[in-house]
């Protein structure tokens, strides 16, 4: 089984990710389950989505404990949350940053999302959107294939520019 | 005027009269009252109850293709015992606080169903202006077609006559021995509110006018409401026979003023013309009344205040073009 | 046609092909999403059933009931404290033996506001008539829905069904979700005392000392027949469908020497635990309580039993170990977990196994009880 952990703000769209990430997999043949954890549902407050992704279906329900990948969406969060908590040995890092950034014994991926998304024009209401390109980045990494994330994305938004973004994010991730 | 001509109307023809210095439209309901009775002889009533005389001509104004749903009151034990009903209409019985909104679910079946069935919510004033309130408040708002009679003996009848908020001020029941110290609640001020398109006020000694009313508001589309003042032998401290003296003292006095709101206009029905002309003293509406015996100066003094006060509020109202 | 979905999500869909004429609601953490979305179902013309907004949970079912009467399908939905503000009518709605279908998104009782998964309030519910049942996966949500309608709806039962689904544990996970095409599964209702007026007749009136024991006995008789009826809904699901159900699931329990009883989204967690003690030797299963009510036949003979109640009832113990402990007459550990969304893995879910002590009871987390 494979578990990510998606850190993000509330109102940025990480449950959403999380729902693409799962219906990509899906697509892929996979069975997959994605949770959001949240309290009260406060725009900009810290949330975390989990995604499990597994070749028989998954009965777990409780919060990831050992992820194998940690994504975040909004660097910002790290400033009172520990994202790297719980990460296994080998685990992997993708992070939205303009800058590269590493994180000490973990494989780190560096995409920005965020400059993608504005470059692209993929706003709303003054918000540049992650969860559509982060996908693109997700499918260079080998979590989904890029042709499910295309399905998944395109099975949720009619615009194409999230298409247009997620390869943008495809093309331009480093490690 | 909106009236709906595929409802139960019956309406017999519509006149112009000349009233006060205009010429207007006034409906006349001149039908004959039907001979169908739909309360039949097993009802467990108090002698000289007020309403089971009022529901027999609620239901003679509906007629067969009516259901009545009924919340804990008088109305609950009235029907009877199990395995006999008095009522020769569907009668849905259920709690207290749910009339309103039970009948919400039972009238936009009918409508999903095609039937044109009316949907009668037959309360007490306990169910209505207390447990009931906020049920009738959200039917009312979500314009749901059905009408809301509100029989008023100004107490918890059926448990033994403690006080509601329909209790007026200076009344004793069980639960104000010396007297309620409180207001009666103005539940046709909130029920206004709403902006219905038809409400009312009648009383059980005025059964013609009861009538006309219901037929009435049973021509309309969304919520109506009719409160009927229901004077109570047993609640009242009165002599059993004298129910219909009662209630032509209540709107002789002033204290209960028989009226219709239709789209926001105020009419007042002709009894309570009469009566505003030259009102009866309240004591003589009070005096026979047991609940009142005793009452104390102050009180008599709001009452009388807010007898006046109304009185020319609604004849202000009325007044306006 | 697989995609995926949250667990309210799943029920909406199965309300949605249900088509109840009527739908009665009040929105509440972490139901909202079932309300929402039928809303829009019907505003978007995808669900012609009439939606009410109702001001209340109690005039929520108090307006299925005032629908259902008149012979048609109703549904609505709520969770914790809406289910207690209804309770007075939860209990009308089955004595007045209406097939009225409910999810309850299981949720915890305050103060303090709490709005995780908890399952004490619909354990509340267990004495007023209605069937009850407990989910753990998104299918099983949209499966358990579809056929809650046509059990409530048998002549045989005209009761209505609690299907129960955890707080965020469930409500708000997506799982794939294999939606069907119902085609005749649910059959049209025909409600034997639907109101008529041209035969009139008085509905839960006055009723005597002399009588009123009758009705409530039809009630439970009603409940007994209900098991058949489970049953044979549950089969034919399969038949056509190809998805099994029953009143438990059970897994790995053939030669297993102790049962770890669970509800909800924990009795699924559990086999995890179980493949877990497997392996190191303890000759473990796994049995997940689906229905509730009617409570069903468990064998548990010669078993020691491990049930975790995500509930309580103070002063007295775990609902459900003590319903076990009088109907399946033998002695169990009485974990008490997971209560107000407390977090539970599969991990402690081994360890209550392997720590059992017969005959007591163990509140997780807390130290130095029993």
């Amino acid at each position: 089984m494979f578990e990510i952990r998606i850190h993000s703000r509330g109102g940025q769209g990480g449950v959403t990710a999380a729902r693409l990430l799962a219906t990509a997999a899906l697509h892929d043949g996979k069975y997959a389950t994605a949770c959001p954890f949240y309290g009260a549902e406060r725009r900009g407050a810290p949330v975390v989505s989990f995604v499990r992704i597994d070749d028989h279906p998954i009965k777990v329900y409780s919060q990831i404990r050992d992820p194998d990948l940690v994504v975040v969406l909004d660097a910002s969060v790290m400033e009172t949350v520990d994202v790297l908590h719980g990460l296994k040995k080998g685990g992997r890092v993708l992070i939205n940053s303009a800058h590269k950034k590493e994180f000490a014994g973990y494989a780190t991926f560096n995409v920005d999302l965020t400059g993608i998304a504005l470059r692209e024009k993929l706003v709303v209401a003054g918000s540049p959107i992650l969860n559509t390109p982060v996908l693109g980045a997700l499918a260079k990494m080998g979590i989904v294939s890029a042709d499910s994330a295309k399905a998944a994305i395109r099975g949720m938004f009619t615009d194409e520019k999230n298409v247009t973004a997620a390869e943008a994010a495809y093309r331009e991730m480093s490690a | 005027m909106m009236i709906n001509n595929d409802r139960s109307a019956i309406i017999v023809r519509a006149h112009f009269v000349h009233s006060g210095n205009r010429f207007c439209e006034e409906l006349v309901i001149i039908a004959e009252i039907p001979k169908e009775e739909y309360i039949k002889k097993c009802t467990s009533a108090c002698a000289g109850c007020s309403s089971s005389l009022t529901l027999r001509y609620v239901l003679k104004a509906s007629g067969p293709d009516t259901v009545l749903v009924v919340p804990a009151c008088c109305t609950s034990v009235i029907q009877g015992i199990y395995p006999n009903t008095a009522v020769n209409v569907p009668v849905y019985n259920v709690a207290f606080a749910a009339a309103a909104a039970c009948a919400s679910g039972m009238t936009e079946a009918f409508q999903a169903m095609g039937k044109k069935t009316h949907v009668i919510v037959y309360a007490g004033d306990g169910g209505t202006l207390d447990i009931g309130i906020q049920s009738m408040s959200g039917a009312f708002e979500r314009g749901t077609d059905f009408l809301y009679i509100c029989y008023d003996n100004e107490a918890y009848g059926n448990t033994g006559m403690q006080r509601s908020g329909a209790t007026p001020l200076g009344a004793k029941t069980t639960t104000t021995p010396t007297g309620k110290t409180v207001e009666k609640k103005d539940i046709d001020a909130i029920a206004a509110a709403h902006h219905l398109e038809y409400m009312a006020t009648a009383c059980s000694a005025y059964p013609q006018d009861i009538f006309k009313k219901v037929a009435k508001a049973l021509t309309f589309r969304g919520p109506t409401f009719i409160h009927i003042l229901a004077p109570c032998p047993p609640g009242w401290r009165y002599p059993t026979e004298k129910t219909i003296e009662m209630g032509k003292l209540a709107v002789k006095s002033g204290m209960w003023v028989l009226y219709e709101r239709e789209h926001g206009k105020l009419s007042i029905s002709a009894p309570s013309k009469a009566a505003m002309k030259k009102p009866l003293p309240l004591e003589d509406y009070l005096a026979p009344q047991g609940r009142f015996a005793g009452i104390d100066a102050k009180s008599l003094e709001i009452l009388k205040q807010r007898l006046s006060d109304n009185l020319k509020k609604l004849a202000a109202e009325e007044a306006e073009p | 046609m697989k995609k995926i979905a949250t667990g309210n999500k799943a029920v909406a869909e199965a309300v949605r092909q249900a088509l109840p004429a009527v739908v009665a609601a009040y929105p509440i953490t972490p139901q909202t999403e079932i309300v929402e979305t039928i809303a829009d179902y019907v505003t978007s013309g995808q669900m012609k059933s009439r939606y009410i907004p109702v001001e209340s949970e109690h005039s929520a079912m108090a307006a299925c009931i005032g629908a259902g009467i008149t012979g048609v399908r109703t549904f609505t939905a709520t969770s914790a404290h809406g289910l207690l503000y209804m309770h007075e009518m939860t209990n009308w709605a089955a004595g007045a033996r209406l097939p009225i279908v409910m999810a309850n998104v299981n949720r915890s009782l305050g103060p303090g506001w709490n709005i995780w998964a908890e399952h004490t309030d619909a354990l509340q519910e267990r004495d007023t008539g209605w069937l009850q049942v407990y989910v753990s996966t998104v299918q099983e949500a949209y499966d358990t829905t579809l056929m809650a309608f046509r059990i409530a709806e048998h002549n045989d039962v005209l009761l209505p069904v609690m299907v129960n689904l955890d707080g965020f544990s469930l409500s708000h996970i997506m799982q794939p979700l294999d939606t069907v095409e119902p085609g005749d599964f649910i059959p049209p209702l025909h409600l034997p005392h639907a109101i008529d007026t041209k035969n009139p007749a008085g509905y839960g009136g006055l009723t005597g000392p002399d009588q009123h024991f009758r009705f409530r006995w039809e009630i439970e008789r009603s409940m007994r027949d209900s098991v058949k009826v489970i049953e044979a809904t549950e089969k034919d699901f399969e038949r056509r469908f190809g998805r099994k159900y029953g009143p438990t699931e059970e897994y790995r329990c053939e030669d297993a020497d102790v049962i770890l009883i669970a509800m909800g989204t924990l009795g699924k967690e559990a086999e995890v635990a179980i493949d877990i003690l497997r392996k190191e030797g303890i000759k473990a299963g796994s049995m997940r309580l689906r229905w509730f009510r009617p409570f069903p036949n468990l064998d548990l003979a010669g078993k020691e039993v491990v049930v975790i109640d995500r509930d309580y009832s103070f002063g007295y113990g775990g609902i459900v170990a003590h319903e076990i402990m009088a109907k399946c007459h033998c002695g169990v550990y009485s974990v008490i977990a997971g209560l107000g969304g407390q977090e539970v893995t599969y991990d402690d879910m081994a360890e209550f196994v392997r720590e059992r002590r017969m005959g007591t009871e163990s509140w997780f987390g807390v130290t130095g009880n029993v």
